[in-house]
């Protein structure tokens, strides 16, 4: 068994199954990043090819940074994803602690009706969300999509939470309590950092969507001042003309925020899961 | 003989409940522990021992009852300000802090005076050898470390009452017995009273001044270890207390002697020739060097257990004579109460 588990014939197999993955998940990437430095001839003449002396331009990449307000939009974006997160993993944090260190009347109804948000899709509810946001003057202003990202974010996470939360020894919580923490100190300084794995995966699969989403961006904050990235490129696809170079260099320099964003959850993710606990 | 009259006694319980939705898991439990008493808990799992303790200390609301701790009811008082401190099977070390953060943590909690918390780490250190590990986190510690880690949290809050919550069944045999003989250490230096949860009945046989015994969420009996082994109450606790178990025998060896049932210890019992009071068929032998325990089948009970002092060899199969100590006979009812 343990002979046909260190062949090189299936080893090398596993990775090639793993290369071949990673292949088909970053072509369309390399794609975009490829295109974006070649001249509108070029993409369209051979797609495929790196850029040579000839098909080599920066046109796309000068054509966002000299129209509209690109910079404005990488804020908006940033920020409204950044704060999203931290709403998201805050209050998820806190009612999968509630739920599952306390017993209460209804416990398991809230559960229940905490995670059918995951099953029913927000956008469902995009005209009481519009009605809503007109109703408070939120409409065009980053705290409506930051609202709306939180709701959206919470049904998964605290699903995801309350599950690792139970995990997390009894013992180590009543130690606690028994030393004179409060609730919010057990919470804070014992619990959170134990499930600190579970947050970084939350973050991730959070992120991800409100950075990429185009349309509560067009719906509830069209205006130039609260663009999103998304939605700023946007402007160069057009009915008949659209502008690829610019499409493409603005895609590009998309990957750039998220990147760095899931690198930092990644290595707390690895720290988390290699740090010593309990036992 | 311990407890001392007129004393305020260190702990008591007044008809504690509890019940889990339709589940009674406590069922009116009453109970005084006087002062520097080391009390032991001890049941099988699920007979409410752990939920009892957590009870006493505050983690668990009881449905109806009282608890009092030295002198002052607490029914209504948070963990923290009921005097007490607790040390856990899991030891339930804060991972983030150092050995003396650990330990000192309550006490910042209480407010207690940093030259103060620094002597009394000091004084635990040293009565627990744990003066050069001050500064490690409870990852870098070994199990049985990180133990006596957890039992110095514990002291350094001088309480009035000490609750440990099957503090050694994480640590593998070696070490549990060195740790037992260092917790009966610590109680006859500190004179503090304790209570112990465990469902090893050594533990509680080599530990106790008291032992309660529980079953289903009720004490079945309470007393010295002695009088539990020489003088149970009951059917349950001659089957609990002792290792290996009591033999019980029904029938018309226990009619002989006016009662359902009889029990005998294996101590208690002789290996004679074929011919004796009971016969039966070698069916399995330990051998431990010390003592022998010898498996013998009768017929018309179940089997027997011998325990032979010394080094014995018997046959498997072949037949031998039994013959019980007539003064140590325990004789139950048809309710399981003795005789």
């Amino acid at each position: 068994m343990s002979k046909a588990r260190s062949s090189v014939a299936r080893t090398g197999l596993v990775h090639l199954a793993l290369g071949a993955y990673t292949l088909l998940a970053l072509f369309p990437i390399f794609l975009v990043l490829v295109n974006s430095f070649k001249t509108r001839a070029g993409i369209f003449s051979a797609p495929l090819q790196l850029p040579n002396a000839k098909t080599f331009s920066l046109i796309g990449y000068e054509t966002v940074l000299k129209q509209g307000d690109f910079l404005g939009y990488f804020q908006n974006s940033l920020i409204v994803t950044v704060a999203s997160i931290f709403l998201v993993l805050l209050f998820g944090a806190m009612a999968a602690f509630a739920l599952s260190e306390y017993r209460f009347r209804g416990n398991t109804m809230m559960a229940l009706y905490l995670a059918l948000g995951i099953m029913i899709p927000i956008r469902l509810g995009t005209v009481a969300i519009l009605q809503g946001m007109v109703a408070t003057g939120l409409v065009n202003t980053l705290t409506a999509l930051i609202l709306v990202y939180t709701a959206q974010g919470l049904p998964l996470a605290v699903f995801i939470l309350s599950e690792f939360m139970r995990q997390v020894s009894d013992d180590l919580k009543n130690a606690g309590r028994v030393d004179g923490l409060s609730e919010y100190t057990i919470f804070f300084r014992l619990v959170l950092p134990l499930v600190r794995p579970a947050m970084a995966t939350v973050a991730v699969f959070t992120m991800i969507p409100i950075w990429n989403d185009l349309w509560f961006p067009l719906i509830l904050a069209p205006g130039e001042k609260t663009k999103t990235v998304t939605l700023g490129a946007q402007m160069f696809i057009g009915q008949y003309v659209t502008n690829w170079n610019a499409v493409l260099s603005t895609l590009s320099l998309a990957i750039l925020p998220v990147l760095i964003l899931y690198f930092i959850f990644s290595r707390q993710l690895i720290r988390g899961i290699t740090a010593g606990a309990v036992k | 003989m311990i407890t001392k009259d007129n004393a305020v006694s260190a702990l008591t319980l007044q008809n504690i409940t509890k019940r889990f939705g339709s589940t009674d898991v406590i069922r009116g439990v009453d109970l005084d522990v006087a002062e520097g008493e080391f009390v032991v808990f001890v049941g099988p799992s699920g007979c409410g021992k752990s939920t009892l303790l957590r009870i006493i200390a505050g983690l668990e609301d009881q449905t109806s009852g009282h608890v009092t701790i030295a002198g002052r009811n607490v029914d209504v008082t948070p963990p923290a300000k009921r005097g007490i401190a607790m040390v856990f099977q899991s030891y339930a070390l804060y991972p983030h802090l150092t050995v003396k953060g650990n330990m000192g943590l309550a006490l910042k909690q209480e407010g207690v005076e940093k030259s103060e918390i620094e002597r009394r780490i000091a004084a635990a250190a040293k009565m627990l050898h744990l003066e050069t590990l001050l500064d490690r986190r409870p990852s870098e510690l070994s199990g049985g470390q990180r133990q006596r880690v957890a039992i110095g949290r514990a002291i350094v809050r001088q309480p009035k009452l000490f609750l440990f919550d099957e503090p050694l069944s994480n640590l593998d045999a070696a070490l549990r017995v060195n740790t037992r003989i260092e917790i009966a250490n610590l109680h006859r230096l500190l004179g503090g009273t304790m209570i112990y949860v465990t469902h090893d009945q050594i533990e509680a046989m080599t530990l106790a001044d008291k032992i309660v015994v529980l079953s289903a969420g009720k004490i079945e009996q309470v007393g010295r270890p002695i009088d539990l082994y020489n003088k149970p109450a009951n059917l349950f606790v001659a089957g609990f207390i002792g290792s290996p178990k009591m033999n019980f025998l029904t029938g018309a060896a226990a009619e002989k002697l006016d009662a359902t049932t009889i029990g005998i210890r294996p101590e208690h019992i002789r290996v004679v020739p074929a011919g004796g009071v009971w016969e039966g068929k070698v069916s399995h032998l330990e051998k431990l060097g010390s003592d022998t325990f010898v498996y013998v089948a009768v017929e018309g009970a179940d089997m027997v257990t011998v325990r032979i002092v010394g080094q014995a060899d018997f046959e498997v199969g072949s037949t031998v004579g039994l013959a019980a100590d007539e003064a140590h006979i325990h004789r139950f009812d048809k309710d399981g109460r003795a005789l």
